[in-house]
């Protein structure tokens, strides 16, 4: 019975050690390694155009220089420059603007606010999720807030803000702070919530506790989490900003980048207004590969926690 | 605080290890005053933990004394508390009922007095390099200025064998290599105990019959006192000169044993320790 199996495919049974044979036993065999002499297939250099390509920076230049093409091209094609001005119109208007000064004062303005509010919604955030991570009152406190404000868009606020802090920085600020700290805060206490216990329990073998627990345990445990939310708390601010000058016009004295647009464009000086975004395209790229690809590669890169 | 006599003590007033000596009751044994101070006094220690539904009691009134240089270990199927018994040592659990006392001063907390060595690889620290790591709890704790850490931590490195990658970090190192930077962490302390907690479970059988030979070794070199915690009756065998045997549900001290002198040749008194063993924690 067992030694006949089943021809219809459906009746088949599964296999069992009484239907397959017993393992051949074979002898035990060695073999000689032989000294291996062709170094060439070892180790070999990478094509040279490859370790080229192989750099981040230069495969995105070239998808910009594409893009910078297609738009040159296209606007030719277009032949309007009230609505779409060519590129290397762009970049005319953009270079005299250069010169003149203009460009490089109203950017300076925009980014001084910009680093001004920035700074302080970040140390905000810092101070919101330590309270958070280390008591249950700051957990309800942070959950509550952020839940709150979170959706609330920071130019809604910027009206009442320009009655409590008048016309000038501090109601820039001010909108600028609310648009950075709940993302930041958001994104600090989740990381600070992933960090593993095993690491929280080493720092507090080592016998740290308060500040000094959270600066040398928590903050670097929880980076990768906190650099997203410094990115986008970054990427945040920008908007707030040049969208807060566009709608407001000249909220401080000197004008940023947002007021060179809206002024541009009241004029039609289209050119003027594309250079104006372009700078802030410029700006927000220097930014984004320079600053915080700098700090990924010093941290979060170099420790492993990111590949 | 370099004692090396309580191991010949411990040697000349226990039973022969391996020989199926007079059972001792299952409660604590009365602390034996021959034997001087212990340098770790567990007492009558309950612990239990919370969760959501239930309070859970880990270990049942557990006694037990370790002396300097014990190699001491606490042995019991999975469920009997010795993690978490450790875990209190450490002052991270605080006792329900009971004490510890450290040199006659009781645990209330965690401190660097009790360096942690853990089973699980992600407990160095990943944004510092291997002497970093060593040299972090040295520098933290004001112990050393950043010279003399990083002198000791040197000195640790090539113990350890890793004299090569001082400036490596951990996520480069495999498994073996940041288990051994993590003892060569807490042994660069020179705390007045050392825990381990399975810190070789998650390594594969051949690393971790190399991680025990080189632990063993040290241990000779240095003759620190460690509170090693296993599930392995032939890890505890091999590790231990002294074996806490714990039952489980809740963790009740089953028996403590002296185990087989280092190096032994004889494999049938391994084979008899081991049965007995396990069948005091099987039957």
């Amino acid at each position: 019975m067992s030694t006949t199996l089943s021809p219809k495919p459906g009746a088949a049974r599964p296999a069992g050690p009484d239907t397959r044979p017993e393992p051949l036993v074979r002898p035990n065999r060695e073999y000689q390694v032989a000294a291996f002499t062709d170094a060439d297939a070892v180790e070999r250099p990478i094509p040279n155009w490859q370790r080229v390509w192989n750099q981040t920076w230069l495969r995105k230049l070239v998808l910009i220089v594409l893009l910078c093409v297609i738009w040159q091209v296209y606007a030719t094609y277009l032949d309007n420059e009230l609505l779409f001005p060519t590129f290397s119109e762009t970049m005319r208007s953009f270079w005299s603007n250069i010169t003149n000064g203009v460009l490089p004062a109203r950017a300076w303005s925009s980014v001084r606010v910009l680093l001004m509010g920035y700074s302080v919604g970040v140390v905000l955030a810092t101070i919101l999720s330590v309270a958070a991570i280390n008591t249950r009152l700051g957990n309800d406190l942070l959950e509550t807030l952020t839940s709150m404000f979170n959706p609330l868009p920071a130019i809604a606020l910027l009206p009442l803000a320009l009655l409590w802090f008048g016309l000038g920085n501090g109601s820039l600020v001010f909108v600028l702070v609310h648009s950075v700290l709940w993302v930041v805060a958001l994104n600090m206490h989740a990381g600070f919530l992933g960090v593993s216990t095993t690491l929280r329990m080493v720092g507090r073998n080592y016998g740290l506790t308060g500040v000094r627990y959270v600066r040398t345990i928590l903050i670097p445990a929880a980076f990768p989490s906190i650099l997203t939310g410094l990115k986008v708390g970054w990427a945040f601010a920008w908007r707030t900003l040049i969208a807060a000058e566009l709608v407001f016009g000249v909220a401080s004295g000197a004008g940023g980048l947002g007021w060179f647009i809206f002024e541009n464009k009241n004029q039609l000086e289209i050119p003027a207004v594309f250079a104006g975004l372009f700078s802030v395209i410029l700006i927000g790229l220097a930014v984004e590969n320079l600053v915080f690809r700098w700090i990924e590669k010093k941290t979060v890169r170099r420790w492993g926690m990111q590949n | 605080m370099d004692q090396s006599f309580p191991a010949e003590v411990a040697g000349a007033t226990t039973a022969t290890p391996g020989a199926a000596g007079p059972e001792t009751s299952t409660m604590a044994a009365a602390p034996d005053t021959a034997l001087g101070a212990p340098l770790l006094d567990v007492r009558n220690v309950t612990l239990q933990y919370r969760t959501t539904e239930r309070i859970v009691t880990a270990t049942h009134r557990v006694s037990f004394q370790v002396f300097p240089s014990d190699r001491f270990v606490l042995l019991g199927p999975s469920g009997c508390g010795k993690s978490t018994l450790l875990k209190a040592v450490a002052g991270y659990i605080p006792p329900e009922e009971g004490e510890f006392h450290l040199n006659g001063q009781q645990i209330t907390g965690p401190g660097p007095d009790r360096m942690m060595v853990f089973q699980e690889f992600d407990q160095l620290l990943p944004w510092k390099s291997v002497r970093d790591n060593i040299m972090f709890p040295l520098l933290t704790t004001k112990r050393l200025n950043r010279a003399q850490a990083r002198e000791r931590a040197d000195y640790y490195i090539n113990k350890i064998g890793l004299g090569a990658f001082p400036d490596a970090y951990p996520h480069t190192l495999s498994g073996g290599m940041k288990q051994r930077v993590a003892i060569a962490r807490g042994m660069a302390m020179e705390p007045k105990i050392l825990l381990m907690d399975e810190p070789f479970a998650a390594l594969d059988a051949l690393t971790r019959r190399t991680m025990q030979d080189e632990l063993l070794r040290l241990w000779d070199e240095t003759r620190f006192t460690v509170l090693f915690v296993t599930h392995s009756i032939n890890e505890a065998i091999k590790i231990g000169n002294r074996i806490l045997l714990l039952s489980p549900h809740p963790g009740q001290v089953r028996a403590e044993l002296e185990s087989l002198p280092r190096n032994t040749e004889d494999g049938d008194a391994q084979v008899a320790l081991e049965h007995r063993i396990h069948t005091m924690l099987f039957a």
